[in-house]
């Protein structure tokens, strides 16, 4: 088979030395890790191989050796080179030689026991150490995870990206240490650091204890009895700003917590909570000054009132439209009459409940305006919750439209079959066959045709009403949608994607490099990010609203039979 | 290195290149025809003669800049998102099969299939409307059947070569994917 042999571009330029990596015998192919130079003691190598086995738990071991003459090509140390071999006893054991002004090497591989005696062709792969060493390998997205973890490994390339992952204690001494082995690998010039990061570290764990502290009071305020009085969570469950408060608190307490990260998941979804959470109140506090300056507030608690009469003067002479001949059909006078009059009389109450708050609107509203700096999103929920507060009178009249209308139907339904001669079974679920009563039949039909002749009327309201209603919950369905993407876009990831792009890796990808006839085959291996829709796909957060899984035919059936439409549901929330 | 002309299923004339780096690496691109002075041409005039004439009607200067500014972004978007411009496929004995494609503005798609996970290489027919047309496709191996085929990843897709351009790529591809059955089975795989 083939011999691949991965080496880290870093090295290209090191002194003579060895060669210590892993060798992966079922791929037949060497991951070279770093370079020990000259001199060392053979003993001293290898307990230091040891000791980084224990900890990395990955089989580090002395895989052949390295020669970059700058001189003429010297027999004695090529024959030393060999006998090195011996005491390292690695099977296959490899040399690579540079020679000064060619950058074609030469590479050759001694096997003791040999089974064949056809030379083996190689290959040789360049990788940038520090760019394998810090990316993530994402496998498709439609693999089905297998329990078998020996497939797994089968992935060349996942073992290779774990080798020099997890090699990291290799790479912490860098030459300028004192110490028996002098190692050359990414860092060997120095190990890189940033005072930002480490001061970043050491202020987060005061940060996070004071958060995890003011997190534990909010909950214990909320938990206390006196907010569990009945109507006050009935309340709050239906205000999406108290669903969103409570779920920005998770989040709150998901960064807070003080364990450390698992695995790369764990910190990506994290890092997204916080840049998320960070952009949310920066765009909010940035509202709430645009608000807030020119007396902007004033101006909208001033035209809120005008609106709302606005609103209300409409829907009068909407009625008003109704109670007469609508769209040239003729209604039953006294059924619209009544029913036209039932909810002026409501739009009157409201009419006088908005002027009795007039007053006090300004000042609420600049009270509520001020929340706006917990987040954008919490404003655009406040201002959901104030448009469902504001056209509450079309959701009742929706309501004892849709009732009216549904009572009707089933009305008309049962009085149909008893015009047929049927009956709905209850036990039984199905429809029977009945015989009736002589009165029991004229009864029916005298009260089955009053409902048919009354159903235009009653219909045509019903109809006005629910599209008001569905008018009011696309506005809100709008709002939302924006809430959940707020919520959910992974921002950390994709500006990790945008900048380091080498971290967030789908694979990688192969160049040819300069070829000569008799030198091994040269490949520069790089990485290959991850696109976008990926990124967005496997870092997005989750959101606490599910959309209704309603189909177009069961909304429709929902809306014929005035059934009552209930357009959110949030998970946890019991099903009507 | 050698480049011979072939034809495309639509008769363009495309251009065929094999590259053997060593014995066991094969480069092989297929080059469509560039984009073509005179097509883009025809496009622009269309569209700035039915924005004219829109002007026309209109008497409002916004058509113009709007059409200018749709044949710009339009363009960009082809060059980038459509046009693509040379489909290259890399086998590399042991270490996989990478599949590139090159876009008019430069850029360039790439996906690697490590050798464990392919199959085979083989030319299948297809029944496009009225043609039976040839292309080339890697089947991958389905991890939990030995026997069964979980992906096939069809080649060549823009360019579309004829069989007689196809069947040096397959054979090619053969060369090296023979070597992985005669070379002895290390324990430790399957």
């Amino acid at each position: 088979m083939v011999l691949k042999v991965f080496f880290p571009s870093c090295c290209s330029s090191a002194e003579s030395g060895i060669l210590i990596g892993r060798w992966i015998s079922e791929q037949n192919s060497a991951v070279i890790l770093a370079v020990v130079h000259f001199p060392f003691i053979p003993a001293q190598v290898k307990q230091y191989l040891s000791e980084v086995q224990q900890v990395t738990k990955i089989k580090v071991s002395v895989l052949g050796s390295w020669s970059n003459s700058k001189q003429e090509k010297e027999e004695s140390l090529s024959e030393f080179l060999e006998d090195l071999g011996t005491i390292f006893s690695h099977e296959p054991w490899i040399q690579i030689s540079k020679e000064r002004d060619s950058k074609f090497w030469s590479c050759s591989t001694l096997q003791k026991q040999s089974n064949s005696s056809k030379e083996e062709e190689i290959i040789l792969v360049y990788y940038d150490q520090r760019k394998v060493m810090l990316s993530h390998l994402h496998p498709p997205l439609d693999t089905t995870p297998s329990t078998d973890h020996k497939a797994n490994d089968a992935s060349k390339l996942a073992a290779m990206f774990d080798t020099v992952a997890n090699s990291k204690i290799l790479f912490m001494t860098d030459r300028y240490d004192d110490g028996p082995i002098k190692l050359t690998h990414w860092q060997s010039d120095g190990v890189e650091a940033s005072i930002i990061v480490e001061l970043m570290k050491q202020a987060s764990v005061p940060a996070c204890m004071l958060l995890t502290f003011l997190l534990s009071l909010t909950s214990a305020i909320c938990k206390r009895r006196m907010l569990k009085v009945w109507p006050l969570p009935f309340l709050w469950s239906k205000l999406s700003t108290c669903e969103q408060l409570g779920h920005r608190l998770q989040h709150l307490q998901v960064i807070s917590s003080n364990k450390k990260a698992q695995n790369q998941i764990q910190l990506m979804r994290k890092a997204n909570i916080f840049v998320s959470l960070l952009i949310d109140v920066a765009l909010g506090i940035l509202l709430m000054s645009w608000l807030y300056r020119k007396n902007r507030i004033g101006h909208l608690a001033d035209t809120l009132i005008p609106v709302a009469d606005h609103v209300a003067k409409e829907l009068q002479d909407l009625l008003q439209w109704l109670m007469g001949a609508p769209a040239g059909l003729k209604m039953n006078r006294a059924l619209d009459q009544v029913l036209g009059r039932f909810f002026l009389y409501h739009i009157h109450l409201w009419i006088s409940y908005i002027h009795l708050m007039s007053p006090f609107i300004e000042m609420i509203l600049w009270y509520v305006g001020l929340s706006a700096c917990l987040g954008l999103t919490v404003a655009l929920c406040i201002l959901s919750d104030i448009i469902a507060l504001l056209t509450f009178h079309i959701y009742c009249f929706y309501v004892y439209g849709a009732r009216l209308y549904c009572l009707k139907i089933y009305g008309l339904s049962s009085l149909w079959r008893l015009f047929r001669g049927k009956k709905w079974n209850v036990l039984r679920q199905r429809v029977d066959s009945c015989s009736y009563d002589l009165d029991q039949l004229f009864i029916g039909t005298l009260l089955f045709t009053i409902l048919l002749f009354l159903l235009p009327t009653t219909a045509l309201y019903y109809l006005v009403f629910t599209l008001l209603r569905l008018l009011v919950v696309v506005v809100q369905g709008l709002i939302h949608l924006l809430v959940d993407l707020i919520d959910s876009l992974p921002l950390y990831s994709i500006i990790l994607r945008l900048c380091r792009s080498y971290r967030l890796s789908a694979g990688v990808k192969f160049r040819v490099l300069e070829q000569k006839h008799g030198k091994p085959l040269r490949l520069l291996m790089q990485i290959n990010p991850l696109s976008y829709g990926s990124v967005v796909q496997t870092y997005r957060l989750p959101t606490y609203s599910c959309y209704p899984k309603d189909s177009w035919t069961s909304l429709c059936k929902k809306l014929f039979f005035g059934e009552l439409i209930y357009p959110w549901k949030h998970k946890g929330e019991k099903q009507d | 290195m050698e480049e011979r002309r072939y034809r495309a299923v639509s008769g363009a004339p495309i251009a065929l290149r094999r590259r053997q780096h060593s014995a066991s690496c094969w480069e092989l691109a297929v080059r469509g025809p560039r984009l073509q002075l005179r097509s883009l041409s025809a496009v622009t005039s269309a569209v700035w003669l039915a924005a004219y004439g829109l002007f026309v009607l209109s008497e409002s200067s916004m058509v113009l800049s709007a059409a200018i500014f749709i044949t710009l972004i339009g363009l960009i978007v082809y060059l980038h998102f459509v046009k693509i411009d040379q489909e290259s496929l890399l086998v590399i004995g042991s270490l996989g099969i990478q599949v590139t494609s090159s876009y008019a503005s430069g850029k360039e798609s790439t996906t690697f299939i490590e050798m464990s996970q392919v199959k085979d290489v083989v030319i299948n027919e297809a029944i496009h409307m009225q043609k039976v047309i040839y292309y080339l496709c890697i089947l991958l191996q389905d991890p939990q059947d030995p026997q069964g085929v979980s992906e096939v990843v069809p080649l060549f897709q823009s360019s579309q070569p004829r069989l007689d351009c196809l069947m040096e790529v397959y054979k090619s591809c053969q060369e090296i994917l023979e070597q992985r059955k005669t070379a002895p089975q290390s324990s430790g795989i399957k």
